[in-house]
């Protein structure tokens, strides 16, 4: 009976003694845990921090990548931009050049359209009115006979104040010696009609043969001054006006001849016989 | 397609106005000599505006205005006055009889195209 209870007491210690070590091992077990669960959220937090920093390098590079685009970007807008004012100027330009040369097409084609003398007079005086802008000017010719200019067509003078002007004498006369034109220094002063001090005189010339000139007094009020497109036209009446001119004449010329002559034969052709 | 008389007894400025409403997208120019040309014009075909003269043989652009103005049918047409008539009392008085606008020449080809374009409705050329 002794015996039987002793072995039960030593089975309940062993037993006691196994649950202590259960016991142990089971807190063992608990801290071990705990410290691998510390280990892993120490691990955890070093992956994250350390995908902030990759993430943010990336994003720090991004960043500098786009910003040099973007001062690219602007470099080749601040380029594009130039050109286009570049472009923009180069089309006024051409704009103006076109409008320029429209006006010494339309100038030079209506100078040629007639061989009328009158016609060709009137059309010089319409250039130098309504493309040059002159109020008062004279077109004068070197009379054959006498070798001195006189006004063959006149705007807002009289024909009779222009005078006769001998070669040599005065500007216009110099121009027509020399034939170079003159351009008084300032145009803006505007004086009294006086034949002999036009503000602008042009030879009419054919090759360096000057048959007569195209003396300008004074502008209309709202022309200040001369620009590019002026100095064409004036070297286009140089040239084109005389050729128009001096064929016009020429021509009403003979044909004046002509019918003098037709006339002659026709009263010849009519005479009756004896 | 807007039709513009042009109202001007030079050759040489109806050849240049004309050639410069060349550059205006489908316009077409008809041209007239002078006021009364011009009243013919205006009955024959339908026009969109005038660019007229002031100092014309047979009826002069002041009086084309005035009629222009006063008849029911035209009275809106927009008129531009193109002139070597370069004082203010002048440009006064043709606004006051009834043109829309002043252009004294001779006349700078980009400015008549901007202004011709400003009255017919277009964005310039």
């Amino acid at each position: 009976m002794v015996e039987k209870e002793t072995s039960y007491l030593n089975k309940a210690e062993e037993f006691i003694q196994m649950f202590k070590k259960g016991e142990e091992f089971t807190k063992d077990i608990l801290r071990e845990n705990e410290k691998l669960r510390f280990r892993v959220a120490q691990l955890e937090e070093t992956v994250e921090r350390s995908g902030d920093e990759a993430r943010t390098k990336l994003y720090d590079e991004r960043i500098r990548l786009l910003e040099l685009e973007l001062n690219s970007l602007k470099d080749k807008f601040i380029e594009v931009e130039e050109e286009n004012k570049d472009f923009a100027s180069k089309y006024l330009g051409v704009e103006e050049e076109n409008n320029n040369l429209a006006n010494l097409y339309v100038a030079s084609y209506q100078l040629h359209s007639t061989l009328d003398f009158s016609e060709v007079l009137r059309i010089v005086v319409e250039i130098v009115i309504n493309l040059i802008g002159a109020e008062q000017f004279a077109v004068m010719l070197i009379d054959d006979k006498t070798n001195d200019l006189i006004a063959v067509a006149t705007e807002g003078i009289h024909a009779s104040e222009t005078l006769r002007i001998k070669i040599g004498e005065g500007i216009i006369g110099r121009v027509t010696k020399e034939g170079e034109s003159y351009f008084a220094e300032d145009l803006s002063v505007m004086h009294d009609f006086n034949a002999f001090e036009p503000i602008v005189c042009i030879p009419l010339k054919i090759k360096e043969h000057v048959i007569g000139v195209i003396s300008i007094y004074k502008l209309l009020t709202q022309k200040s001054g001369f620009t590019n497109v002026d100095y064409e036209l004036f070297n286009l009446l140089a040239g084109h006006a005389a050729t128009a001119i001096f064929s016009s004449r020429l021509y009403t010329q003979s044909e004046r001849k002509l019918t003098t002559i037709q006339g002659f034969l026709d009263l010849l052709k009519d005479k009756p016989k004896r | 397609m807007p039709n513009i008389l042009v109202v001007e007894d030079s050759p040489t400025m109806r050849q240049l106005i004309s050639f410069a409403m060349k550059r205006i997208s489908n316009s077409r120019v008809i041209e007239a000599t002078d006021g009364v040309d011009a009243l013919k014009k205006l009955s024959s075909d339908t026009i969109d505006l005038i660019l007229c003269d002031i100092n014309m043989p047979v009826m002069d652009g002041l009086k084309l205005v005035s009629l222009v103005r006063g008849n029911p049918t035209f009275k809106d047409i927009p008129i531009i006055m193109v002139t070597t008539e370069g004082a203010e009392e002048d440009r006064k008085r043709a606004i006051a009889i009834g043109a829309n606008a002043y252009l004294p020449k001779p006349i700078q080809t980009q400015e008549l195209i901007k202004m011709v374009n400003t009255y017919l409705g277009g964005s310039g050329s």
